[in-house]
C-alpha cells in the first residue's frame, strides 16, 4: 500500500498556493544552495526550465537529456499557442474561468488544487517569457495578440505563428545556457538515464548509459526531477518524437513511485493518416480546419473512383448525419471514435483503408479560393508537402494519433511522487489534465511547473535533510549499475531474428486495437494476453547488433521498447480496471445514447495510482480519493 | 522503386571512415527519407550486419536533429526543407544517392552520419539569451513592440540549430546560426542592454570553435532549411563593429561580486 499525502493546503483554493508558500514551505538560504546537488532529467519545457530556474538560485544542478543538445527536446513541437488568463480581450476571461475550462476539460479527474495553481501561474508565465524575448505575435499597437482554442469561450491562447512550442523552448534553452555559461548547471547530453537509484526508500540518484561511448556511470544527488516527457510511442505510430520514451519514468515505478492513470491517452482526430507499414510517425494537422472542411467517406466499401469523381449521393457524410447539431464540428474524441469506426467498417480511404476525406471544395465555393487559402496556407502546405497532394484539388485525408498522454508519476501538491526525493514535473507527471488535456494547455503546465512550483517546493524538502550524505560509493549505486548492464547484456545475448523495431511496431498494433480510441472490457482482456505473449517471444527472438561499449541505436531502442511492453500491459489493465467512461478513456460500455462518454462519479472520483510489486506480480491498485469542493461535478457537456 | 545508396560508414571519431554501397528495392514514393533510411536499417539488422547510425527525433522538421549531406546538399535537393521532411517522390526510380554527415571540422564526426554539435550550445552559452532569473516581471504589453520587429526577430529566431549551414558553407563558417540569435535577441527590447556584448562574444566563440569566416557565399541561406535571411549577417557585422570600436569596460565582475 502506498502512503498518498497530496499535501493540499488547508485553504480556501484562490488563496491556497500563496498560503503553502508562506506558511508550510521552508527555504534553504542563498548560501547554503550550492551545497544542495539536484538532477534533472529531460531538457524539455519542464526540464529546461526546472534547471535553469533552480541554477539562477543557486542549487547545484545537473541536467540530463539523451539528444545531442538540450534545444531538441519534442516540446520543441506544439504548434497552437499558450493559454493564460491575462483577459486582455477583455471577454470574461479570469483565473476562476480558466481553472473551470481545465477542470472541466479534463473531465473532472484531476486535483483541483494543483489544476487552480496552474490557471493561477499562467499569467506569469507569458511575463517570464517575453521578458526572455520570445517573440509572441503582436497587433499593430505593439500588444500581445491572442486567439481562441477549442473548448473555452474566451481568447486567451498565445502564439508564434505555428511554432509556439519552439519558441517557448528556445527561451527555457537559453536561460538554460546561460546557467551552464555561469557554471550553475552542469549539462550532460547524449545520456540516458537507465535507472533510479533509492536508498533507504529515498531517491538517491540516477545510472546513466553515455549514449557514445556507452559508459554506465552514477549520479548522486540530494533530489532527482524528472522531466522526461511523454509515453504515446507506446502505440509506435503517434505525433511524438521517435526518441520520446517511458523508460525514465517506468523504472522510477519498478523503485517504487505510484504511476497514476497510466490510460489516459489524448487521441487527436486530425493528423496526416499512415501510408504504409513502414510509417515512423504522425503528423499532426491543426484541428481547426475542421471549421472549413466536411468530412467524409465513399458510400460504398469497393469505390474505385476519384474522390473528386464520387458524386453526392454516394458520399457519406457521417458526421453530419450522425450528429445533424454539431455536424463536423463535434468534440475531438467522439470525431476520432466515428473515424475509426467508419474505417473498421471497410469505407476508409488511402492506400491502409485507414483514413477519411476532409473537404474544402463546399468552403471554397462559398468563400472562394483566395479566402480559404489564407486561412491555411502552412497547414495546405505542410499536408501538400507529406503526400504530394494538393488539398484545393483534392480532398485531404486525415485520422485520429495518439497525441499526449495525461497519466504520469503521481505526484502530491509539491511535485513529489511518493518516493521522498524523487519529483516529475511536466508531462511526465499526471497532476493537472485529468482524464482530458485542453489544447495549448501542455505548455502551461511544464513552464508552470519548471519556472515556478519546483523551485520553491523543492526547497522544503532539502530543508529537512543534509546535503550529499550519500555519495556513488554508496553500494546501492554499484548494484544499481550491475543490475543496469545485465539487462544490457540480457539483451545483447538473445541473439535472435527479429529487430527491436519489429517488436515496437507489433505493440503498437496491439494498444492502438486494444487499448486505443474506444475500449472494452473483452478487447483488452485480449490485450492482456497478447502483450505478454509478444514479450516472451522479444526474449526470445530479439536481434541486436553492435556492441554494448559504442554509439548503439538499436540497443538504446530495444531497451526502450521492452520498457514499453511492461508499460503496455500496466495501461490496458488501468483500462480495464476503471469501469467507466470519461474524458479521453472511452468504455463502451459507458455512453449515453448520443455516443458520449458516461462517467460513474460514484465509484470512480478517484486517482489510479498502481504500486509496482515485482516481476511478473500484479500490480496493486491505490486510490485517491478527488474532492470538488470549489467546482461541483457537472456533466461535460460541449452542446448547449 | 529501385535505388543505390552510397552511405558515409565510421565506426568512431577515430576511425578514418569510407563510402559503402547498398542497394534497396522495395522503396516507395510516399516512404520519407529517414523511413527509407529506416528500411535500410531493418535489412542490415536483419542480415546481421551494423544499421547505419543517423540522429533524427521530431521527423516533422523542427527539432533540428537530423542532417545528412544528400547529394552533396545539406537536406538534399529540395529547398526549405529538412531531411525528415524530404520524400522519396523527390528522386527518380534507379537513382543513385550519396549521403554524408555534416562535414566541418568545427562538428566531428562521432559515427557514421552522426556529428557532434556542441559547438553550437557554446556559441549560445557565449550570449545567446537575455540574462535573467525566474520570477515576477513586468506585463508585457508595458513594453509595446512594432509587430513588423516582433515579426522579423521570429524570422530569426525560427532558426532549429540544426547545423545545415555550416555544413553547406565552402568555408565551414557559423554565420548565418550565430547571426540568427543575436538578431533575434538584439531586435527586441529585451534584448538591447546586452546587444553589443553579445555580438562580440558570441563571435568570438564562433571563431574560437573552428568555424571558418563568412564570404558571402549565400550558400548557407539557399541549403537553410527555415530559409533564414543572410540579411542578418549583415546585421550582426554592423553591431559586432560598432561594438568593437568602443573601448570595453567590463564592470559586470564588480556588478556581481558580493
Amino acid at each position: 500500500m502506498l502512503t498518498l499525502d497530496s499535501k493540499i493546503p488547508d485553504a480556501p483554493i484562490e488563496d491556497a498556493w500563496t498560503f503553502h508558500k508562506n506558511n508550510n514551505l521552508r527555504l534553504v538560504g542563498p548560501k547554503n544552495r550550492p551545497k544542495y546537488k539536484i538532477i534533472v532529467v529531460g531538457s524539455g519545457l519542464a526540464g529546461a526550465s526546472a534547471a535553469a530556474s533552480m541554477g539562477a538560485m543557486g542549487y547545484n544542478v545537473e541536467c540530463f537529456c539523451f539528444q545531442d543538445s538540450p534545444r531538441r527536446a519534442h516540446s520543441i513541437a506544439a504548434q497552437g499557442g499558450i493559454n493564460a488568463s491575462k483577459n486582455y480581450r477583455n471577454d470574461g476571461d479570469s483565473t476562476w474561468r480558466l481553472f473551470y475550462d481545465t477542470q472541466k476539460g479534463g473531465d473532472y479527474r484531476a486535483r483541483e488544487q494543483n489544476v487552480y495553481r496552474l490557471a493561477e501561474l499562467s499569467t506569469s508565465i507569458i511575463d517570464q517569457a517575453v521578458s526572455q524575448g520570445v517573440p509572441f505575435a503582436r497587433e499593430y499597437g505593439g500588444k500581445l495578440a491572442n486567439r481562441s482554442f477549442g473548448g473555452v469561450l474566451v481568447e486567451r491562447t498565445f502564439y508564434c505563428r505555428g511554432e509556439t512550442g519552439q519558441q517557448l523552448l528556445l527561451g527555457a534553452y537559453s536561460a538554460l545556457e546561460e546557467q551552464i555559461a555561469a557554471k550553475k548547471v552542469k549539462m550532460h547530453t547524449r545520456h540516458e538515464m537507465l535507472d533510479l537509484v533509492v536508498v533507504d526508500g529515498r531517491s538517491r540518484g540516477i545510472v546513466v548509459r553515455n549514449l557514445e561511448t556507452g559508459e554506465i556511470t552514477s549520479h548522486a544527488a540530494d533530489a532527482v526531477v524528472l522531466a522526461t516527457g511523454g509515453y504515446g510511442n507506446v502505440f509506435y505510430l503517434s505525433t511524438n518524437a521517435k526518441g520520446c520514451n517511458v523508460t525514465a519514468n517506468f523504472r522510477a515505478y519498478r523503485k517504487g513511485a505510484g504511476f497514476a492513470n497510466p490510460c489516459f491517452t489524448q487521441i487527436h482526430p486530425t493528423s496526416i493518416p499512415a501510408s504504409g507499414d513502414y510509417q515512423s510517425k504522425l503528423t499532426l494537422m491543426s484541428e481547426s480546419l475542421r471549421n472549413d472542411g466536411r468530412i467524409w467517406v465513399p458510400r460504398d466499401p469497393d469505390e474505385k473512383r476519384a474522390p473528386r469523381d464520387i458524386p453526392e449521393d454516394d458520399r457519406y457524410y457521417y458526421l453530419e448525419e450522425r450528429y445533424p447539431r454539431f455536424g463536423n464540428l463535434v468534440p475531438r474524441d467522439v470525431a476520432a471514435r466515428n473515424a475509426k469506426d467508419v474505417c473498421d467498417q471497410g469505407l476508409g480511404v488511402g492506400p491502409t483503408g485507414y483514413g477519411v476525406y476532409l473537404d474544402f471544395a463546399a468552403a471554397i465555393e462559398e468563400k472562394g479560393i483566395d479566402a480559404v487559402k489564407s486561412k491555411y496556407a502552412n497547414l495546405f502546405e505542410m499536408y501538400q508537402r507529406i503526400t504530394d497532394d494538393d488539398p484545393v484539388e483534392t480532398p485531404m485525408r486525415i485520422y485520429p494519433a495518439v497525441h499526449y498522454t495525461m497519466g504520469g508519476l503521481w505526484v502530491d501538491y509539491n511535485l513529489m511522487t511518493n518516493i521522498p526525493g524523487l519529483y516529475a514535473v511536466g508531462e511526465s507527471n499526471f497532476a493537472d489534465h485529468g482524464a482530458n488535456r485542453l489544447g495549448a494547455s501542455s505548455l502551461m503546465q511544464c513552464l508552470a511547473d519548471g519556472y515556478f512550483i519546483i523551485p520553491v517546493t523543492i526547497g522544503d524538502f532539502l530543508s529537512r535533510h543534509e546535503s550529499g550524505e550519500i555519495t556513488t560509493d554508496h553500494p546501492a549505486f554499484q548494484e544499481t549499475e550491475t543490475a543496469v548492464k545485465e539487462r544490457i547484456n540480457k539483451l545483447l545475448a538473445v541473439k535472435g531474428t527479429r529487430s527491436a523495431q519489429s517488436f515496437h511496431r507489433e505493440l503498437g498494433k496491439i494498444m492502438w486495437e486494444h487499448c486505443g480510441i474506444s475500449r472494452n472490457k473483452e478487447s483488452l482482456e485480449e490485450g492482456l494476453r497478447k502483450i505478454p505473449a509478444l514479450r516472451e517471444e522479444f526474449w526470445r527472438d530479439l536481434k541486436l547488433p553492435g556492441n554494448p561499449d559504442e554509439l548503439n541505436q538499436s540497443l538504446e531502442h530495444a531497451g526502450r521498447v521492452l520498457d514499453f511492453l511492461d508499460f503496455g500491459e500496466l495501461m490496458c489493465r488501468d483500462a480495464l480496471l476503471r469501469d467507466e467512461s470519461c474524458g479521453c478513456h472511452f468504455r463502451e460500455e459507458h455512453q449515453t445514447p448520443e455516443g458520449e462518454a458516461e462517467r460513474n462519479d460514484e465509484e470512480y472520483a478517484f486517482v489510479s495510482v498502481f504500486e509496482y510489486k515485482g516481476e511478473g506480480i500484479e500490480p496493486e491498485l491505490n486510490k485517491e480519493p478527488l474532492s470538488f469542493d470549489a467546482l461541483p461535478l457537472a456533466a461535460r457537456n460541449y452542446k448547449t | 522503386m529501385r535505388i543505390k545508396l552510397h552511405v558515409w560508414r565510421q565506426s568512431s571519431r577515430s576511425d578514418k571512415g569510407q563510402m559503402e554501397t547498398y542497394e534497396l528495392d522495395n522503396v516507395i514514393e510516399d516512404m520519407s527519407f529517414l523511413e527509407m533510411m529506416d528500411t535500410l536499417n531493418e535489412k542490415l539488422t536483419v542480415e546481421g550486419k551494423e544499421p547505419v547510425a543517423f540522429d533524427h527525433d521530431c521527423r516533422e522538421g523542427v527539432c533540428g536533429m537530423c542532417s545528412m549531406v544528400i547529394n552533396g546538399e545539406a537536406h538534399g535537393p529540395k529547398s526549405e526543407t529538412t531531411t525528415c521532411q524530404l520524400y522519396m517522390r523527390h528522386f527518380d526510380d534507379g537513382a543513385e544517392i550519396f549521403i554524408e554527415p555534416w562535414r566541418a571540422s568545427a562538428f566531428p564526426v562521432v559515427r557514421d552520419l552522426v556529428v557532434d554539435r556542441s559547438a553550437f550550445d557554446r556559441i549560445i552559452q557565449a550570449g545567446g539569451f537575455v540574462s535573467n532569473h525566474s520570477g515576477p516581471k513586468p506585463d508585457p504589453n508595458s513594453i509595446p513592440i512594432e509587430p513588423n520587429i516582433a515579426e522579423t526577430a521570429l524570422d530569426a529566431a525560427t532558426c532549429i540549430g540544426c547545423g545545415a549551414c555550416v555544413a553547406a558553407c565552402p568555408n565551414g563558417s557559423a554565420m548565418l546560426f550565430t547571426s540568427a540569435k543575436a538578431s533575434h535577441l538584439g531586435l527586441l527590447p529585451q534584448g538591447q542592454p546586452e546587444r553589443f556584448d553579445r555580438a562580440k562574444s558570441m563571435v568570438s566563440q564562433m571563431e574560437s570553435e573552428g568555424f571558418g569566416s563568412c564570404r558571402n557565399y549565400a550558400e548557407c541561406e539557399a541549403q537553410c532549411p527555415k530559409g533564414i535571411s543572410i540579411a542578418f549577417i549583415g546585421r550582426l557585422n554592423s553591431d559586432f563593429l560598432k561594438a568593437s570600436l568602443v573601448e570595453p569596460i567590463d564592470r559586470r565582475g564588480d556588478m556581481k561580486a558580493q
